[in-house]
């Protein structure tokens, strides 16, 4: 793939792919699989989070 | 993407974007107390609790926690009577005129010692309140079709945003926010961000909620097809004159599925099951098997089982597809998650509808040297153009 498609949707499948594994993780057991899960999850959230709050370059 | 194709995915985005938006918003206000209805239920003394006993405090017999429910509410008739997966110390017992009443009563009965626990309503309450605004509008089966057409209107609008995410990011980084532009730059580039991080959760959650919203649907054809295949022999049966008993009819089904616990029990005459039957749907024990059912269906004069089949594929679809909408399988960490998702939502929905607001005056479209910059012609407003 190419570095121009890769820069614009690098981050987004792999915000997707992490998003899927949150979501399926729990489904399958519990316990361990719960936080995997958690962090999966937390992955996108907290780099939205991030990138909504923080100062960026004028 | 040329220009043209741009402009027609931008109309896709903006007119399922509008219509749905003010529901999707109010679906996502209330489904936030719906989340963690259980904390609030608590906090508002709304949830029923039982004594603290002995873990190994011996349970009383099925029929005596029903005979405590119907001296409860003298001359209504038994619907249904369940416990939650995580307390086996309280049955649930709704009771009615007859078998679809929808003004039922609900009483919780202690599993232990059989007395009648304080029972708050669940109709009237603020949860039931956030409930219908959530599922039905208070329109019912109207209501929830309509609710569902909405959610489609959101997984077109999903799809086309990430179609447009293209042009609008080509030119830059992931996670840039323009702060130093005009207010309307920046709200678009955080529309973009938070559009793009709940792409997917968003999408499972708005095509489960919409699958969920055939619910009545789906089980309104499993009731006309395989339940009426397995209570035919009893069509000219004579109405009930006297109840077997619960507790041998529950040991009955427990024989036949030895894997798996009760998950609630229909009484004769309600839709789950028919004039001349118990219905005990079972549970199994894993994570993914605890969500479906197996029926049993049991004489109700006999307690004799008299057929059990597995749910057909739509219904174990739809009953899977539940909790990836309600976000409760994995804990706290996970609904606070779930939570934490819904606001980011919420933030894209109302950036989205400002941008629609404040769209200005569109740039006139020369084509290419337009989408040079990324901007799309139909969308883009003076203050954007760089």
């Amino acid at each position: 793939m190419s570095p121009a498609f890769m820069r614009l949707w690098g981050v987004p499948i792999l915000l997707g792919v992490l998003t899927l594994i949150g979501l399926v993780a729990a489904l399958l057991g519990d316990g361990l699989l719960d936080y995997v899960s958690a962090v999966a999850l937390g992955i996108p959230v907290a780099l939205g989070l991030w990138h909504s709050l923080r100062r960026q370059g004028s | 993407m040329t220009p043209v194709t741009i402009r027609r995915w931008a109309w896709i985005h903006k007119w399922s974007s509008l219509v749905c938006t003010v529901f999707m918003l109010l679906l996502c206000i209330t489904g936030l107390p719906l989340i963690y209805h259980h904390e609030i239920g608590h906090l508002l003394g709304t949830e029923v609790a039982s004594k603290a006993m002995p873990a190994d405090t011996p349970k009383v017999e099925l029929d005596r926690v029903i005979a405590a429910a119907k001296a409860r509410y003298p001359g209504k008739q038994m619907m249904y009577m369940s416990q939650e997966p995580d307390d086996d110390t309280i049955w649930n017992l709704t009771l009615g005129d007859n078998g679809t009443d929808v003004n039922y009563k609900a009483t919780a009965v202690d599993a232990r010692t059989a007395e009648v626990l304080p029972t708050p309503q669940f109709e009237g309450s603020f949860m039931s309140v956030m409930f219908h605004l959530h599922v039905d509008l208070y329109a019912g089966l109207w209501g929830k079709l309509f609710l569902g057409l909405m959610g489609l209107l959101l997984l077109v609008a999903i799809v086309s945003g990430v179609v447009l995410y293209a042009p609008f990011m080509r030119k830059l980084d992931f996670g840039t926010v323009r702060r130093e532009r005009t207010a309307r730059t920046k709200w678009l580039d955080l529309h973009n961000l938070l559009g793009i991080v709940t792409l997917t959760w968003l999408f499972v959650v708005g095509a489960t909620g919409m699958i969920n919203t055939w619910a009545d649907l789906m089980f309104k054809y499993w009731q006309s097809t395989e339940m009426a295949e397995m209570v035919a022999p009893y069509r000219n049966a004579p109405p009930l004159t006297s109840f077997g008993s619960m507790d041998r009819a529950v040991a009955q089904a427990k024989a036949l599925e030895p894997g798996m616990k009760i998950g609630f029990i229909a009484f004769p005459g309600t839709p789950y099951t028919s004039e001349h039957h118990y219905g005990v749907f079972m549970n199994g024990t894993t994570p993914l098997t605890a969500r479906l059912y197996k029926p049993v269906l049991i004489d109700a004069q006999t307690s004799r089982v008299t057929d059990s089949r597995d749910l057909p594929w739509y219904l174990t679809a739809l009953l899977l597809s539940q909790p990836l909408h309600f976000g409760d399988y994995g804990g706290q960490l996970m609904k606070f998650l779930w939570a934490a998702l819904d606001v980011a939502t919420i933030v894209v929905l109302g950036s989205g509808l400002y941008l629609w607001l404040k769209r200005g005056v569109p740039v006139p479209a020369r084509a290419g040297k337009l989408d040079e910059t990324g901007l799309v012609p139909a969308l883009a407003s003076q203050g954007d153009a760089r």
